[in-house]
This record gives C-alpha cells, structure tokens and sequence, in this order.
C-alpha cells in the first residue's frame, strides 16, 4: 500500500468556491424556513455570499500561481478571471430572477441554491488541470442547470427542454468520461499535464481521447454539429435561468476547452484541422439559421452557437500562434456575458399573470411600455454587433487579431462576414422593440424597478465600462510579461 | 501500446462469433409450433389480463429517487470504513472530517426533503401558495393582483 500523505490544503484558493457553496447551504435553509411572502431574504443572503467570494476573488488577481490539493486545484489567471465572470453572471440573474418568477408564477425559492450550487460546479470546472475534477464540476454545473429548465412545471415547453437538456446531457458526459478514461489509458495519470509526457506509443490513445473530448465539450459550448438542443433548450427554459445558461455554462466550458486544448497540443495535428471546421460551421449555422427565427430566444439562443464560434476562433489563434494568451477568448467571454444576460433580462420583461411572450411580436412597442428596458437593448444588441464604442467590437478586435497572429487568415473572414451578417438578426430585435406597430398587439410589460433596473443599469454599463477600460481588463487577464504557463508549477 | 488491446480485442470477437453461431442454430435447428397458448405472456403461471402500458403515479419515481440518495450515500460510507479502519491517525481525522462535511450537506438535503412533504403521498409543491401572487409593489391595483390569482387557480 502507498504512503498516504495529507494533503496540503491552500485555503484563500478554496475560499471563493467554499463561499458559494455554503451560500446556497444558507439560501436553501431560508427556504427551508417557508418564508410565506417573498423571496428577498434569499436574494439577499445569495447576492452577499456572491458578493464576499468575488472579494476574494479580485484579491487572488495578484497572488501567484499556485497548485493546491494534490494537484486538483489551480490558482492562476484564466481560473480567477473565469470564476469571477461566473459569480458576476449569477449576481446579475439573481437581481432580475424575482419580478420575473413572482410573473411568471413559479416564485420557487429553490432556483437560488441550483444557482448558486451550479455557479460552484463552474468555478469548479474553470481553475482544476484535473480531468475528474473538471468532470465533477460539469456535472454539479449541468444537474442544476437540468432542474432549473424545467423549473416552469406546468409549461410543456419547460419539461421539454429540460429532459432534452439532461438526455443530451448525460450523453456528452459520457463522451467525456470515455476521452478521460483514454487519456488515462495513454499516460497514466488524469492530470492534463501528463500529456506532454505521454510515451511515444500512446499517440493513438492520446488522440481518440482528443476526440471523444471535443464531443464532450463541443455539446456544453453549443458548438456545431453538436449544438441541436441549444435553441430550444433556450427557448423552453425560463427566461433567467437562459441567461445562466448563456452566460456560466459557456463561461466554464471555454475554460475547460482552453485547458484541455493546450494539454493537447502533442497531437494537435488531428484535432485542430477539425475545430477549424467546428469553428467555421458554428460561426455560419450560429448565424444563418438566427435569421428565420420567430422567437427572440430561440434567436439568441443561435446567436450563442455563433458566439461559442468566435470564442473557439479565438482559442484556436491562441494555441497555433503558440504564445499561450489566451486573452482575446477571455475578453470577449467577459463581453459577451454582459450583453447576453442583459438581453435576456429585457425579455424577462415580457413576462406577467403567469405567461410570457418571447416571439418578436411580442416585443412590440416596448420602448413605450419601458422604455428603460428598451434603452438598455440597444446596448446589448450594439454590443453584439460590435458598433465602435461598445465592448463588442474590441471583443471581435481582438479575436480578429489573434485569429491574423495564429495564420488563421480565413477564420479571420469567416468571422468578419458572419458578424455582418448577424448585425440583420440583432437590429430586427431593436426593430420589434422601436420601429414596429405597437399598436398591432399590446405588449405586456411588467414595471422595471428593483433589482430587474439594477441588473439592466449595471449590464449596460459593464458594455461601455468594458469597452474603455479594455487595456487595464486584458493586463488583468494576461498579468505580467511573463507567459502564463501553470505546467512547470505541478507540486508544491 | 496498442498491442496490449489485442487479447480485448480477441474476446470480443468470440464472444460475438459464438452468441451468433448459437442463436443462429437454434433458430435454424429447433423445431417450430406455434400454439395460442404458447404465444401468450409469460406471467408466472397466471393468464395475463389488462394492458401492460398502465400509467404509473409519478410519485413512485420521487421515492425511488430519493432511495437512490441513501442508496448512494452507503456505498460512500461502506467504501470509506474500509480505509478508515486501517488508516493512520492524520488519514483517520482528514477523511472523517471530508466524510462528516459530506454526511452535513447530506442531512441538509435530506431535511429540505421531509421539508417540503416529498414523501407524502397527497399533493404536495413545494412552493407556498402566497408566492403566487405578485408583491403587490408590482402592481397598481388589488384587483389586477387577484386576476393573477384566478389565472393559476384557472391553470390546472
């Protein structure tokens, strides 16, 4: 038998982590307490705790890099920024998830704690090297997400989405767990760093287990040909829990990618010819299928799909140019998670008595109804577009940039024209809200006040804030010259 | 590397050769007449009655579920006993306090269950019914708050 050593526990790593377990512990034993009129005490207690890890988080920024826990956990730039972009995702769908379950009728005080809970599994998934860790973490993030779906229980569309969402689920998970199980059977070791190591022999193994890993992920990054049930999974969640959706589960999973992808530059040669054409095939589906929707969600769910393209774009660039900054997927990740939890949080609005529409007709004279609402759409849509001032357009900028620097010219230009081509699907959203027939059908708006204003405010400002402060936001993301390499840090 | 598959690679092959050869041959070979009786369900001597597509109560698969939850909790703590009784003193206190903070969370769940009436068999939700109506911040008047009532009342 080996010699059990204790393993040295790095506490201000786990800090952030433990934070938003023990917060949604808390939510759920508030709920446990049957508060009878409201759900504000768990906002409350949720928006603090969410409040105290991203403290800490910010307070990591500067700390060096470190391995903790035998080598499970990592605490370096890509994990804190990543982390910190989850706990900002779940604030904000905290603040406007009560007016919209209060109208749509389903005021469960159980989403905070799957929310919270599902944030964990993120934060889990974004800052291990570990292959069984960033496995655990998936599953905590995606079993949430599958309860939260179908949280509208009385709504076919709900169930539907959330038994298509955990069927398809399950099945890349296990697409997963077969690529770890074969990066185990070419090096021995679940660590990703092993995989420089891995024999001369094993690149057979190493490279199936690439493969299975793709598939695995490309189903939680909504990548094409794996990316069927984003639209409708989208469109049948309720409109919060879509924006979590959009936003974390993205976030943590260009994470994992990030990491997974630069252990496995060894057999590179094989899989980078295939993301390219994910990439390329994401970016044009994402785009051109937007085009036809009825349902402002089912659009925004495909504009999600083009977006995972850019972000792998931008991660391709990263890994052939062969510098390892992964920056330009970082920054626009932070970008596009404003902007989308924004969105959906305009669409929130819609909701009232128990219903809600969500097709464009439905967004019908919004800039009377609310106008603050509508205001901060243009933000949003501007963002996505990438007009000048906004965060958006440094976004693609620099994924532009990185896509040029990595030889990836023709990434580069599908990028360009697909985002041309989006502009007509995100301006026929402002169109629906503005210029269209208010008249025609009266549009149900619930009042913007509480934390729905805040969540709107602080969102649209984050797409101006991120766009002027984008110099200090990618030193924060890049740190210092040095090149933000974790592999030579394995042990302590 | 690869070569180490082969013996796998070897079983498989004959494993699926003769589960064909067998299958095959007795269905070539066996003699075939075919009787009402024989052709009915097999129901452990009983002639069979009724469809067999019967709705089941939903409620059989919360219990089951939750079954799964102390199913899955043993198999933990079976797993973990055995090391534990061996282990030296550091070994004993770092995973009994993982355990205890695993069985902690555990027991919040589990309480959260009973909370809620998930065991009851009549109707239970778990969510109260004064949260139905909207916060009365949200709208100008009562009547419109109570017209959201009526909506859900209207739902079932």
């Amino acid at each position: 038998m080996e010699q059990w050593t204790m393993p040295s526990i790095d506490w201000t790593t786990l800090m952030p982590t433990i934070i938003v377990i023990l917060t949604g512990c808390a939510a759920l034993i508030v709920e446990m307490l049957r508060p009878k009129q409201n759900n504000n005490l768990i906002v409350g207690v949720s928006l603090v705790g969410l409040g105290g890890a991203a403290y800490c988080l910010l307070s990591h920024l500067g700390l060096p890099e470190i391995s903790t826990l035998n080598g499970l956990v990592e605490r370096d730039r890509l994990g804190s920024i990543i982390q910190l972009v989850l706990v900002g995702v779940t604030a904000l769908t905290i603040l406007f998830s009560e007016p919209y379950l209060r109208n749509k009728r389903i005021a469960f005080g159980e989403f905070y704690p799957l929310a919270l809970w599902s944030a964990a599994g993120g934060m889990v998934m974004a800052s291990s090297e570990n292959l069984l860790m960033i496995f655990i973490g998936l599953e905590l993030l995606s079993i949430g997400l599958y309860c939260m779906a179908g949280l509208s229980r009385e709504e076919t569309k709900s169930e539907e989405s959330a038994l298509k969402y955990f069927l398809l689920g399950a099945f890349a998970s296990a697409f997963l767990l077969y690529g770890i199980a074969m990066f185990f059977g070419a090096t021995g070791s679940i660590s990703l760093s092993a995989a420089a190591g891995a024999p001369e022999g094993a690149q057979g193994l190493l490279t199936l287990s690439s493969m299975m890993l793709i598939v695995g992920l490309g189903f939680k990054l909504a990548l094409v040909p794996f990316h069927q049930w984003t639209p409708d999974v989208y469109q049948g969640a309720p409109t919060n829990v879509t924006a979590f959706m959009a936003a974390a589960s993205k976030a943590a999973a260009a994470a994992a990618a990030i990491r997974i992808f630069s252990a496995f530059v060894p057999v590179q040669d094989f899989w980078m010819p295939i993301l390219y054409w994910m990439a390329i095939l994401s970016m044009a589906v994402g785009s051109f299928s937007a085009l036809v929707q009825k349902d402002v969600k089912r659009v925004l769910g495909y504009s999600s799909i083009a977006n995972a393209g850019y972000i792998l774009v931008a991660i391709l660039g990263a890994i052939k140019s062969g510098d390892g900054n992964f920056a330009a997927a970082i920054y626009y990740l932070v970008v596009y998670s404003a902007a989308t939890v924004g969105a959906f949080a305009v669409i929130s609005v819609t909701a009232k008595a128990g219903t809600e529409g969500t097709r464009f007709e439905d967004l019908h004279g919004m800039w009377k109804k609310a106008p603050l609402a509508a205001g901060t759409l243009v933000f949003f849509m501007a963002s996505m577009i990438g007009i000048p001032p906004l965060a958006g357009f440094f976004g693609k900028l620099l994924i532009f940039q990185t896509a040029v620097n990595g030889g990836y010219v023709d990434l580069a230009i599908v990028l360009a024209a697909t985002s041309v081509a989006s502009a007509f699907y995100y301006l026929r959203i402002m169109h629906a809200a503005f210029a269209a027939d208010e008249t025609a059908i009266p549009t149900q708006a619930a009042p913007v006040r509480g934390g729905l204003k805040a969540s709107l405010i602080i969102c649209a400002a984050s797409t101006l804030i991120l766009a002027f402060g984008a110099n200090k936001i990618i030193t924060a993301i890049e740190g210092e010259p040095e090149p933000a390499v974790t592999v030579a840090l394995t042990g302590e | 590397m690869l070569e180490g598959f082969l013996p796998i690679l070897v079983l498989i092959a004959v494993a699926a050769l003769l589960c064909t050869v067998m299958v095959t041959l007795s269905w070539v070979l066996g003699p075939k007449k075919k009787t009402p009786y024989k052709a009915a369900v097999y129901e452990c001597g009983v002639a069979p009655f009724g469809d067999a597509n019967e709705r089941v109560p939903v409620k059989f698969y919360l219990v089951a579920i939750l079954f799964v939850l102390f199913d899955i909790e043993v198999v933990f703590l079976w797993s973990w006993l055995t090391v534990f009784k061996s282990g030296t003193t550091d070994q004993m206190i770092f995973s009994g306090a993982a355990v205890l903070i695993y069985l902690l969370l555990w027991i919040l769940g589990d309480a959260y269950a009973l909370k809620v009436n998930a065991i009851d068999w009549d109707e239970a939700t778990s969510i109260a019914p004064e949260k139905l109506r909207d916060t009365p911040a949200y709208f100008e008047s009562t009547e419109e708050a109570d017209a959201g009532l009526s909506t859900v009342g209207g739902a079932q």
